[in-house]
């Protein structure tokens, strides 16, 4: 911490830390857009790109004026960006190979120019490859103030379009419909990309710009549903990024601090992965193994109202005993092991019990209510049945087949139709009535249930 | 003799990139070639790190691995509902960003120049020659990457027909039994490989253009998947050829000039392609509207 503190009191690093962070946020609140349009690895096109712009000022001006540097690769970008579209317009080639392509022919030929320069040109032309592999370290006071400017007119002018931007990431056919001028709006999102590219360039490098469109927006995704609130936090996740990044790489020699801002930004984006109360891949594992249980709770419900029926079926006046695990394992083509769990759940809710006789063998019945429950679940589930078996039948009657249930969703009428119709396959469930539970039910002595 | 083994391996690195690339963009995995050639940077490095030699079978082993966990952590992702761009994006980018500061942070042990390898220095294959039993074997990355085309070769003339159905149909493919993930990752075995190979002596950037270039090219000029491998593998010789001659006129980037010349036969074959070029379309569609009009 100390370390920290005195790095802090650096002026020097108190700029690259304040450019990074602008960088952060202005990238983080673009990226947004661009990852809900579909475009995330634009930013690393873009990136691309600029090479070739930046080496042609240097040829043509000889000044290593980053102002022109960035003309240079503005200009470059817009090209880029419109081979792109036209490429993929023009020709049967998907959008990701006209990327592709674009992407590294214009870096190659910034390549060619570069070591041209570098073998023909006279004079210093050391600060050309710094531009392009970025050097956060050696921003100084001068390039702050330009980031500075630059992610503030981003971000206003993001604040002001917020609605038109909106309608272009989610639905620009009706945005279109509106009146509003989606293509000039794309336009201007590309452009506002390429300057936030242009100047991230600086700080981490070619390839490292492109992450800090996607990364923080990917993350931000993880948290929330509202556009507004994803924006906000990934400019957080920006802003965190970039301070962290900068941090850690003052507190090791020879650690560059574009990587170590991208990977700042990457441990956020595991952890959101991760641990994202509704995405996150623990929460969806959470709740798939909630699930599962619930299902083998559910089967071994049915297995053992099955097997209880047919026992009704055969003695219609005696004593239900039950049956052992082994046995319902058999029915619902389950493992014993995993019965036997299901019953110890079903016990703590008090759905079944368990007897043991002479024989010292387990047999399980249900409970009163655990009855109710798995009569309603069997009822359930032979009604669904029925109507998969005769859809054609029951078309007028609107059912979400996606719901688990279905008397809820039937009227009164088109239930006792359907009942009727269960009676006349004779699939009723026997062992109780929906409508008249209590007085079918008799606790015996033994625990067991009479009919 | 030099220009001959530079204008050779450069050959060969197009072919072979050429002929895995048509696969590739078929398929719409245009940017996983790129994601690949840079996420393989700290395989490099750590294959160096641990082996402390710069033998090319052990960086193929490390890069192999590297870049076959970049497919499976971008269809990870994807699979966990990230959106497949920003998984390739999310990916690579962590994984170079490892490359690079492992590179600076052990860069007196590594001896590997970054820049180095990010556009390559074709011009010292030459001179970096494999030697076995004392005898003179000529340069190494030429049998590396030689190695890797006849493997690439070899494999996808074996499963040929398995590879065609998987790129233009992989839903048929699957219901008539052809293991479609095993032939994804088999060609993502391949294109690491490849990469790799070609890596250290031409860069990244020849890779990744070389990968998506001469196959677009090569897309638009033929409507058959053989004649489409062959046109791939001819584009991209044609742009080695031509691309020495450039750099050598310039004298600059032997890489990059071959990057260059590829996408400007690539433009060429955008404007005149009988079938798909601009200019046949804007004739047809003039002769059209004359036609019309004459009506």
């Amino acid at each position: 911490m100390m370390s920290i503190w005195l790095a802090l009191q650096d002026p020097n690093t108190m700029w690259v830390l304040a450019g990074c962070v602008l960088l952060g946020i202005s990238s983080g609140v673009l990226g947004c857009f661009a990852f809900l349009r579909g475009r995330s690895l634009v930013g690393d096109a873009l990136a691309h790109a600029a090479l070739p712009g930046v080496c042609l000022v240097y040829l043509l001006t000889g000044s290593k004026s980053i102002g022109l540097f960035m003309i240079g690769a503005g200009v470059a970008g817009l090209l880029a960006t419109y081979c792109i579209t036209a490429i993929s317009r023009h020709t049967r080639i998907k959008e990701d190979t006209s990327l592709a392509l674009t992407l590294s022919v214009f870096f190659g030929i910034g390549i060619v120019l570069l070591t041209y320069i570098q073998h023909n040109a006279s004079g210093n032309q050391s600060g050309l490859d710094k531009f392009l592999f970025g050097q956060a370290a050696s921003l100084v006071f001068r390039d702050v103030i330009t980031i500075m400017i630059v992610s503030i007119v981003l971000i206003g002018i993001t604040a002001l379009l917020f609605k038109e931007f909106a309608l272009l990431a989610f639905d620009p056919a009706f945005g279109r419909g509106l009146g509003f001028p989606m293509g000039l709006l794309d336009g201007v999102l590309m452009l506002m990309l390429l300057m936030s590219v242009v100047i991230g360039l600086q700080a981490v490098g070619v390839v490292l710009v492109a992450a800090m469109l996607i990364v923080p927006s990917v993350t931000a995704r993880y948290w929330t549903d509202k556009l507004g609130r994803m924006v906000g936090l990934s400019g957080l996740f920006g802003a965190l990024s970039g301070a962290l990044g900068t941090l850690i790489s003052t507190q090791q020699e020879n650690l560059p601090t574009g990587p170590t801002i991208v990977l700042s930004a990457t441990a956020f984006f595991l952890f959101s992965l991760l641990f994202s109360p509704s995405r996150g891949v623990v929460a969806r594992m959470a709740r798939f193994l909630r699930m599962r249980s619930r299902l083998l709770c559910e089967d071994v419900m049915q297995a053992l109202y099955e097997r209880l029926e047919e026992q009704a079926k055969n003695r219609p006046t005696g004593v239900l005993r039950g049956f052992s695990p082994e046995q319902l394992a058999r029915t619902s083509g389950k493992k014993p092991a995993a019965v036997r769990k299901a019953l110890r759940l079903l016990q703590k809710r008090s759905y079944v019990t368990e007897r043991t006789l002479i024989s010292e063998e387990e047999f399980w019945t249900f409970t009163t209510e655990g009855l109710k429950e798995a009569h309603r679940l069997v009822l359930n589930q032979r009604l669904w049945d029925l109507y998969h078996m005769n859809q054609n039948q029951y078309d007028g009657l609107a059912i979400d087949v996606n719901q688990e249930e279905l008397v809820p969703q039937l009227s009164d009428e088109a239930l006792s139709q359907m009942l009727a119709q269960l009676r006349a396959y004779d699939l009723t469930p026997r062992l109780a009535d929906p409508h008249s539970v209590s007085h079918l039910l008799k606790p015996s002595k033994q625990g067991g249930v009479t009919l | 003799m030099n220009t001959f083994w530079i204008i050779l391996t450069g050959s060969l690195v197009a072919a072979s990139c050429g002929f895995l690339g048509c696969f590739l963009i078929l398929r719409r995995m245009a940017m996983l070639g790129d994601a690949i050639s840079h996420a393989i940077l700290p395989g490099i490095v750590l294959a160096f790190l641990f082996s402390g030699s710069r033998d090319i079978i052990v960086m193929l082993i490390g890069a192999a691995i590297i870049g076959l966990a970049t497919v499976f952590l971008v269809q990870l992702l994807h699979q966990s509902g990230v959106k497949s761009d920003a998984a390739i994006g999310v990916t690579f980018t962590a994984l170079f960003s490892i490359g690079v500061v492992l590179v600076s942070l052990y860069t007196q042990q590594v001896d590997l120049d970054l820049d180095c390898v990010l556009y390559g220095e074709i011009a010292y294959v030459p001179w970096d020659t494999w030697q076995l039993g004392g005898m003179e074997m000529g340069p190494r990355a030429l049998w590396g990457i030689g190695g890797v085309f006849l493997l690439s070769l070899l494999v996808v003339g074996v499963f040929f027909k398995q590879f065609k159905l998987c790129s233009f149909d992989p839903a048929l493919a699957a219901a008539i039994g052809i293991p479609v993930m095993l032939f994804h990752y088999l060609l993502m075995t391949l294109v690491s490989l490849t990469t790799v190979a070609a890596f250290e002596s031409v860069g990244a950037i020849l890779v990744v253009a070389m990968l998506v270039v001469p196959s677009a090219t090569a897309y638009l000029l033929t409507d058959r998947l053989h004649v489409m491998l062959f046109g791939s593998m001819g584009a991209g010789v044609l742009s080695a050829v031509l691309g020495y001659f450039l750099a050598s006129w310039l004298d600059s980037s032997i890489a990059g000039a071959m990057t260059a010349v590829s996408g400007a036969l690539f433009l060429l074959a955008f404007l005149f392609s009988p079938r798909h070029g601009l200019v046949g379309k804007m004739a047809a569609r003039r002769a059209a509207t004359l036609g019309a009009a004459e009506k």
